[in-house]
């Protein structure tokens, strides 16, 4: 198959040997899991249990609400201890609503919904359905709610299932090792998504540095004569699903569209082994594997986490730090945010728990740009870095978002590749946090306005009334008139509310 | 034939007489409208709240175009973002320092102390206040705009202004800090 060349990119020490050969682990079960009500982008679930619950793994404690959302379920058996804020998994470390479950030790499974013996024959919709219930999101990071993107091929004609096993960050080994280990589940996974999609073809795409993998998963799809396994060339960010679509197809998806609107929908291959697992066995989304990596980890390891371990607990279970951590990354080395607090909880987007020493980070004060343009070279997205920051430096914002910092999406080769090493990613990050603050203030400010004018209508209009009642006072036979006539008012403020 | 001339004529006449007379009149009668000022209420938050000092959104409006008031930063709803806007349409520097001080805030009424009087509904532009005769009230945050009307007519204090919170949600990542640490050398200039 023809591979495409996609702009820019950069090449860093993979250093994925730290844990490349090492199997997948099965972290022992805490006694306590955390798991918060916000996993995913959308609206956080809304909690079915309280505290003092007896509940059994797999049964949902939460349950998604509004149209973009996801359920959660008990990662073990055991009973709910308080439902309370906690430290998230996020740069800010601010606390979220989290679900402390602790515990008994059995691990039993509940009643969970029946398995889907033969999914090809059923309706879309079922492995829509099983899909929302199971809560299962994107498990490459973004975590983005999998049975929306299941849906998209209710609306458009879709050619292509790509599964996206490009694992381009450095360090991170949990695809790689879901893939050797376990191909047949993420081939089938793949095979089930496409029947929910209506895509004809399935095709796999794994950078060349992981050899097994590709043998792997390779041998599983064989025998399927739609599903194709592509290696794609070594060059961060190849997992991007817009770069690795560029690479499979040759097109490059317009800003602010989708892939779909290309007819392709990009699953990660952790995300088609949980499908998997949800069709055939009903098992909801309840654990993943985590790589727990960096120089600073004793025995660095593949872990199989429940969701809401303590990332504390994996840390110690690796043998606890060897050398002191400059910081403790959640995801990857270059799109990895740091962790405030290693209290925070494993949920379903965590790739992987790095602790990094100084010299691995290699953080240095910034000085002048030297204006060698490596920036512009290298950013994937064909935008102009150096320009960009100058305009966020003196918070020119609506400049830099002329020059499309709100396409940018932040994976840091900019700031990798700076000789001077100006935090460039880190200004787009403030930049684009800016702007959608800013959009969300213009809406409010719309839908108040609007609030506004519909009451100024009603009050006239009640003001109206009350004067025709005052004068058909004299007339009792006009007496529903005021009814009438508020009841008019009400409506035509619930029209305009309603558009 | 020639009674269709004078109709004719005459229609053509009458035609001509009010078109000029309607013409004149347009242009001496002539109202004239500010388009800056149609332009600066639409930029303005619109929920009449007043804060500002002035009746409502459009006197305030108008007092910006007709030079009549100096300062963009008085409208309280419309926070930064609507200064910044005056400010690129009006030419006016604004003195953001003073503004940024001041963190969006929404009202948020005490339930122990709320004895559902409804005032405070009558007072909000925005219907905002949930509650009725002898009820606990309550604010719905998202149609609150915080221009804190309400909290003066509560006969029992129950209601205060409170920032929104800081969430997961709405965190960004802050700007970062000043790049070149190093005190730069000051330049000597030579006579």
């Amino acid at each position: 198959m023809k591979i495409f060349t996609v702009r820019g990119g950069i090449h860093p020490e993979y250093r994925k040997d730290i844990t490349s050969e090492k199997g997948i682990t099965v972290l022992p079960m805490p006694a306590t899991l955390y798991i918060p009500l916000q996993q995913h982008i959308g609206a956080p679930a809304e909690v079915l249990v309280v505290a003092g619950d007896p509940v059994k793994k797999g049964q949902m404690i939460a349950r998604n609400q509004g149209s973009v959302s996801a359920s959660h379920h008990a990662p073990t058996s055991g009973r709910i201890m308080e439902i309370t804020e906690v430290a998230a998994p996020h740069p800010s470390g601010l606390p979220q609503t989290t679900i402390i479950l602790e515990s008994d030790g059995k691990d039993e499974w509940g009643d969970l919904p029946e398995p889907i013996t033969d999914p090809f024959a059923v309706d879309p919709k079922a492995i829509h359905d099983r899909v929302a219930c199971s809560g299962i999101v994107g498990m490459g990071g973004a975590a983005f709610p999998s049975a929306i993107k299941l849906n998209l091929g209710q609306q458009k004609k879709l050619e292509i299932l790509l599964l996206n096993g490009a694992e381009c960050e450095p360090y991170l080994t949990c695809d790689d090792r879901v893939m050797r280990e376990h191909a047949d589940e993420v081939v089938d996974g793949a095979r089930i998504m496409a029947h929910a999609l209506g895509t004809p073809r399935v095709i796999i795409g794994i950078e060349q540095n992981k050899p097994q993998a590709i043998e792997a998963m390779t041998r599983a799809a064989s025998t399927f004569p739609n599903v194709e396994v592509v290696a794609v060339p070594v060059q961060y960010p190849m997992g991007s699903e817009r770069h690795l679509v560029q690479a499979i197809t040759g097109i490059e998806t317009p800003a602010r569209k989708l892939t779909a609107d290309l007819g392709i929908v990009v699953h990660n291959v952790a995300t088609a082994r949980a499908v998997h697992h949800a069709v055939r066995f009903g098992r909801p989304l309840v654990a993943r594997v985590v790589t727990v990596s960096g120089g600073a980890i004793r025995d660095p390891k593949n872990l199989l986490a429940p969701i809401g371990a303590k990332i504390a607990d994996l840390v110690e279970f690796c043998g606890g730090f060897a050398a002191r951590p400059e910081s403790v990354v959640n995801g990857g080395p270059m799109m990895g945010q740091p962790l405030a607090s290693l209290d925070a909880p494993v949920v379903k987007g965590t790739s992987g728990i790095l602790a990094l020493t100084a010299e691995e980070i290699n953080d240095r004060p910034a000085s002048a740009c030297i204006r060698c343009g490596s920036c512009i070279t290298i950013c994937p997205c064909g935008l102009s870095p150096v320009e960009m920051s100058a305009f966020i430096r003196k918070d020119n914002l609506e400049t830099a978002a002329k020059l499309g910092v709100m396409d940018c999406f932040s994976c840091g080769s900019c700031s990798w590749v700076c000789p001077s090493h100006i935090p460039l990613v880190h200004y787009f990050n403030y930049a684009k946090g800016m702007l959608r603050d800013q959009e969300s203030d213009r809406r409010k400010n719309e839908r108040i306005k609007l609030l506004a004018e519909v009451r100024v209508i009603r009050v006239e209009k009640a003001a109206e009334a009350k004067r025709a009642a005052l004068a058909a006072k004299s007339k009792p036979a006009a007496e529903a008139a005021p009814s009438g006539a508020a009841g008019e008012a009400k409506a035509a403020t619930e029209e305009k509310v309603n558009a | 034939m020639t009674g269709i001339l004078i109709a004719i004529g005459s229609l053509t006449l009458i035609g001509l007489t009010l078109g000029t007379v309607l013409g004149a009149a347009a242009r001496r009668f002539a109202v004239k409208e500010d388009p800056l000022e149609e332009e600066l209420k639409a930029m303005m938050p619109g929920s009449q709240c007043g804060q500002c000092g002035y009746v409502g959104c459009a006197q305030y409006a108008g007092a910006l175009a007709k030079g009549e008031e100096g300062s963009i930063t008085k409208c309280a709803p419309g926070g930064k973002v609507l200064v910044e806007a005056l400010s690129a349409k009006l030419g006016i520097a604004a003195d953001l320092s003073a503004l940024e001080e001041k963190v969006p805030e929404h009202a948020f009424i005490k339930e122990e102390l709320c004895i559902g009087c409804t005032r405070c509904i009558r007072e909000c532009s925005t219907d905002a206040i949930l509650g009725a005769n002898k009820l606990m009230h309550t604010i719905i945050v998202d149609a609150c705009h915080g221009c804190s009307k309400c909290v003066p007519v509560c006969p029992t204090d129950a209601i205060v202004m409170v920032p929104y919170p800081e969430t997961v949600v709405n965190w960004h990542w802050p700007k970062p800090e000043r790049e070149n640490t190093q005190p730069r050398p000051e330049v000597v200039h030579a006579h």
